[in-house]
């Protein structure tokens, strides 16, 4: 396959919900033709981070919780490339939450890729802001007792311009939503459940087939009241395009970016100008 | 002060038929536009002192139907004082008010003719007098502040990107930059916080923009993270960091060179960086412009070190030239195969941006091999490390030689850095000592290498600096092995004046 990438040593587990998350998103990006030198995929850190390094493509591994600033600036240097965001819940919602709010209202013409295994798997077990309640670990010793993050009705409630979630482990549903997220005009939020086999004993591959179900034809993405009712099911978690927001401008039209900065020259005569009025 | 329109506040301006460039204390005229409060300004009223007290101009105000109208009458009072055209005011009046109702206007422009007869009274009945001749050789000089000459040198360096969380004295470059965006064709976003700010600056820095990021002390403190960051991915990033007095919230609107160390050593690990620190509007255009070039060619980060002082003053000077001005720009266009961070002999690396070529540009935050992807391999490391530092050989190469201002054949040297600069000269010309230099610095890291040259040369060094502590001597001591035992010193958040230094210069028996 395109994206493909030769002699790479992985470092995720042996049956770690990543590898069909990576798949999935392999396919994706292939059955819509995207060139790997047109794409740009940013992470922050994590396992779920380490996934650019995994396929080919262009790639800005950047810091923990900081893959929305610098993916949202890229599209907006350059609006021709396809721009991913791809990191997991510690990453998004904790360290990097401020950025998730603030890329919503922003609402850069990208896709934001949750890993969500709702464990601290890199730093080998503790809680993350999507740890259910009661989940023991290292740290939480008497279990996990914050209140755990929704980001779905996080999202809805924000009016965000496309919120969808997705299991990892039915790979050809996760590679049909992430097409649709990558071709959705706006920011597209992709949470993706993806289980860890060594951290997270609670939240298997059986636990998230058991606790989810797709949405049928009957759920109206564009009402957002009820996606706001389905955003909030905890018995049963729904999969799908949750909501699709209103169309409005993307943070590159609202900025006014106009074709790659790098062939941009700079104006001589407007700087002189510019120097004179100073007059 | 930080005042909207509560509280009193005042305003300096310095007027005189030779080009002047730096603060002083004396206030030959005091206008008082609220009553008796000049507390703050006690120390620089002396006998010499004409003060206007407020009483004038509310009652001439109050004579034309509004209280309002009392600072138009003052500012003509002003312009009568200085013989100036009315028409200069009168046009200025209407097109400020331009927005507003014609009786508005009208009663403004009233007042400010009202007020140029006050001025011209208070001279031809001699209660004041001044000697004030027109330069004509000003007449095509332009006016601006120091947060402007930053964002234009910006401008001149290329900068297509801006993303800054607002922050004083920085917001004035952010301002001027946001407010020229679309003719310039530059991006310009408020971000979420100062982490955002430089992390969306890499990100355009990456995709082969030309970024600036504004803040003070404060904000720099979060976007540490990113001044490391830049250091890693070898991403360039300009950052403006005016400096405020600290620690904390310290003054917010007064001004300090008190976060030389902290720029100096931000960032966790080992990686070169270059540090500017203009002393001038002119050098604040000229580095603001080299430092897109310096962060383009070297891959690293780039620190304008202001302060609100140079941010804030605004004074006269001739129109920045373009003549000299080159936008250089070392991006390539990659062919497959592209490794982003091929080991080379001066550890420089042609940069590639994604989507210009046939290679993929790889970058990491982790230590990463030459394509950019992750890696435990120590041996690489080590390789990286020295690549990196490597640069540091070229960058000495570019360095801005410091300024000697006055004799070659110098006893006294003192020594200064980035916005002390006139203050410093003007001090030196009132001594009128040509036994006494003055070295100022405008690149504070690293040092140029004539600086131990300059230090053992003289009998005796002074080192001024605007912070407690001395730092500047301190990196010198550092870098040079010379100890500069004389030390003037100010951390009261306000700038030297010319007057004070002075007196502290001549206190050290020059």
């Amino acid at each position: 396959m395109e994206f493909d990438l030769e002699n790479i040593d992985i470092a995720w587990c042996p049956g770690c919900g990543n590898f069909p998350l990576l798949t999935a998103l392999k396919g994706a990006l292939a059955e819509l033709a995207i060139k790997p030198q047109n794409l740009v995929i940013v992470s922050g850190i994590g396992q779920a981070a380490k996934a650019p390094h995994y396929l080919k493509t262009n790639f800005f591994n950047g810091l923990h919780g900081r893959s929305l600033p610098p993916a949202a600036a890229i599209k907006a240097a350059n609006p021709g490339l396809v721009v991913i965001a791809e990191s997991g819940d510690g990453d998004m919602y904790g360290e990097g939450g401020n950025h998730f709010i603030h890329a919503i209202r922003r609402n850069p013409d990208i896709t934001c890729l949750i890993h969500n295994n709702m464990v601290y798997a890199l730093t080998k077990g503790q809680a993350s802001p999507t740890s259910q309640l009661g989940m023991k670990t290292p740290i939480q010793v008497n279990g996990v007792v914050e209140e755990p993050i929704n980001p779905i009705a996080l999202a809805v409630a924000m009016g965000a311009s496309f919120v969808a979630r997705a299991f990892a482990g039915d790979i050809e549903q996760t590679k049909g939503i992430i097409k649709q997220a990558i071709g959705h005009h706006g920011f597209a939020i992709v949470d993706i459940f993806q289980p860890c086999v060594s951290f997270n004993k609670i939240n298997t591959y059986a636990w998230f087939k058991e606790h989810t179900y797709y949405l049928d034809g009957n759920h109206n993405p564009k009402d957002r009241a009820a996606a706001f009712r389905k955003a909030v099911e905890r018995e049963k978690m729904p999969l799908g395009l949750i909501y699709l927001g209103e169309p409005r401008p993307t943070f590159e039209e609202n900025v006014a970016a106009q074709g790659p900065l790098w062939a941009k020259k700079t104006d001589q005569a407007i700087l002189s100008k510019l120097i004179q009025d100073k007059k | 002060m930080s005042r909207v329109r509560g509280g009193t506040n005042s305003t300096s301006f310095r007027i005189s038929s030779r080009r002047v460039d730096a603060f002083i204390d004396r206030i030959d005229l005091l206008i008082q536009l609220d009553d008796g409060r000049t507390k703050h300004l006690a120390k620089r009223i002396s006998a010499a002192t004409l003060v206007l007290a407020a009483d004038i101009f509310n009652a001439k105000a109050l004579e034309l139907g509004n209280k309002i109208l009392a600072n138009v009458v003052a500012a003509g009072v002003v312009v009568g004082l200085l013989r100036l055209e009315p028409e200069l005011l009168t046009a200025q009046v209407k097109s400020y008010f331009a927005k507003k109702s014609e009786e508005l206007i009208g009663q403004n422009v009233a007042a400010a003719l009202a007020g140029i007869e006050i001025g011209r009274d208070l001279l031809a009945k001699g209660t004041i007098g001044l000697d004030l001749q027109p330069d004509p050789a000003v007449q095509n000089d332009i006016i601006l502040s120091g947060a402007e000459a930053i964002a234009l040198g910006a401008l001149a360096g290329g900068c297509n990107f801006v993303a800054a969380y607002p922050m004083t004295p920085s917001t004035g470059i952010f301002t001027y930059l946001a407010q020229h965006a679309a003719e310039c064709g530059l991006i310009a976003e408020q971000a979420e916080d100062e982490i955002a700010a430089i992390n969306m600056a890499l990100g355009a820095w990456y995709a082969g923009a030309r970024a600036i990021v504004a803040t003070a002390g404060g904000g720099f403190a979060l976007m540490v993270e990113g001044i490391s960051l830049s250091g890693m991915l070898e991403t360039p990033v300009v950052v403006s960091l005016g400096q405020r007095p600290a620690p904390a919230t310290g003054l917010p609107t007064r001004t300090e060179q008190g976060d030389l160390n902290f720029a100096l050593y931000s960032g966790h690990g080992e990686f070169p960086r270059i540090i500017l620190a203009p002393g001038s509007l002119d050098e604040a255009f000229d580095l603001s412009q080299k430092a897109f070039n310096l962060a383009d060619k070297f891959q690293v980060p780039v620190i304008i070190l202001s302060d609100q002082y140079l941010a804030d003053s605004y004074y006269n000077i001739k129109p920045f030239d373009l003549a000299g001005v080159q936008v250089e720009n070392n991006i390539i266009k990659t062919a497959e195969g592209y490794q982003r961070y091929k080991l080379t002999a001066d550890g420089l690396s042609p940069r590639g941006v994604p989507g210009y070529g046939d290679g993929l540009v790889g970058v990491d935050s982790d230590e990463h091999d030459e394509t950019g992807h992750i890696t435990e391999d120590l041996e690489l490391r080590a390789k990286m490390v020295d690549k990196r530092l490597a640069k540091m050989g070229e960058i000495m190469k570019a360095v801005v030689p410091p300024l000697l201002i006055g004799s070659d054949n110098y006893q006294t040297l003192v020594v200064g850095w980035g916005s002390n600069r006139n203050i410093i000269a003007e001090a030196l010309k009132v001594i009128g000592d040509d036994k006494i230099a003055f070295l100022h610095f405008s690149q504070v890291y690293p040092l140029p290498p004539s600086t131990r040259e300059y230090l053992v040369k003289a009998k005796k060094v002074i080192l001024i600096e605007n912070n407690a502590t001395g730092q500047f001597g301190q990196l010198i001591k550092l870098q040079t092995g010379y100890d500069i035992q004389n030390k003037i010193l100010k951390y009261n958040g306000l700038p030297f004046s010319v007057e004070e230094l002075v007196q502290r210069l001549r206190a050290l028996e020059l």
